[in-house]
């Protein structure tokens, strides 16, 4: 069995409604450090060992966990390894 | 003439559509979303509601029902098809129309009647003149439609873009007349052919004038006339 990690998050230039809404409320809580908040979604998947199981975990992100319109992900597996679209 | 409306685990609005039709005497049936024959239907309706929840983005999942493989097809061979509110979700999920819907700008779940105003387009489903102005309502949380700015360009230029976020007076405001945030103030458009529409608004709502109207009426009779060939 292995584990992978994926965050799916906005691509550049798509408008983060939630992301600017926190943005926001930092400001107005006094954080005036904060440049910029993007919120994305965290997903951890658990596969049978096999051939091919990392590109078949990004085959799954291109086809449903993620929108490749609007969204990019990366995939961290147990040892760290990240790859990214 | 035959509609065919589709049930999604999770649809809301099938009954409206299927009310509405039976209302302006279009015949109607359900379809189930494991169906994957669909032959006896001259159009498909996808319709409004929360289809597998919304869960992962909204249409997400119904785009792989085993009916969609069918409505592609249907598509594909010119067939009409018309996705209202979470129906126009599915049709970006399964690119059968381009761009991506985003969360309201401001997070509200906005229901509420809105002005629209009809563009000029090559959409089979509408036959009104460019500038008329109708009332509709909007019943959604995801509805900020967004595509890059050469997708926006091109559906401009093929008279893909079917209804528009406006004033009262038809006009559009500097900053925007959306209330989602939606680009270019875009509430429905249309593939290059002309036969998959998909709008935020629920025409089906605004058909008996004892009840809300009548301006959604023609976003369902058009097409009967058109395959009628009247």
């Amino acid at each position: 069995m292995a584990r992978y990690e994926i965050f799916v998050t906005y691509k550049q230039g798509i408008f983060d409604p939630p992301g600017a809404t926190a943005e926001r409320a930092l400001a107005n809580l006094g954080y005036d450090e904060i440049e910029s908040v993007k919120i994305g979604k965290y997903i951890r998947v658990e596969v049978a060992d096999g051939p091919n199981e990392r590109a078949r975990v990004a085959e799954m992100c291109d086809k449903l966990l993620a929108n490749p319109v609007i969204e990019e992900y990366r995939i961290v597996d147990a040892e760290g390894a990240v790859s990214a679209r | 003439m035959r509609f065919g409306v589709v049930r999604f685990p999770g649809s809301n609005c099938e009954q409206d559509i299927v009310i509405a039709c039976r209302y302006l005497g279009i015949d109607v049936d359900y379809v189930w979303h494991g169906d994957t024959d669909i032959t006896g239907f001259d159009a498909i309706v996808l319709p409004g509601g929360f289809s597998y929840g919304d869960y992962i983005r909204t249409g997400a999942v119904a785009r792989f029902s085993p009916v969609m493989g069918e409505v592609v097809r249907f598509a594909e061979r010119g067939g009409p098809v018309l996705g209202v509110c979470n129906g126009f979700q599915i049709l970006t999920e399964a690119h059968m129309l381009p761009g991506a819907m985003l969360r309201n700008r401001g997070l509200k779940f906005i229901c509420e009647t809105v002005p629209l105003r009809l563009e000029r387009t090559v959409c089979q489903w509408v036959d009104l003149p460019e500038g008329t102005v109708v009332r509709i309502p909007i019943n959604h949380n995801e509805g900020n439609f967004t595509a890059d700015a050469e997708t926006l360009a091109r559906l401009d230029a093929n008279g893909q873009v079917v209804l528009s976020y406006c004033e009262p007076d038809g006009t559009r405001a500097p900053g925007g007349s959306a209330p989602n945030g939606s680009a270019n103030d875009i509430a429905g458009i249309c593939n290059e052919r002309g036969n998959v529409f998909g709008l935020m608004p629920h025409p089906e709502r605004v058909v008996d004038p004892e009840a809300s109207g009548t301006d959604g009426q023609p976003f369902l009779t058009t097409i009967v006339a058109r395959l009628a060939g009247v």
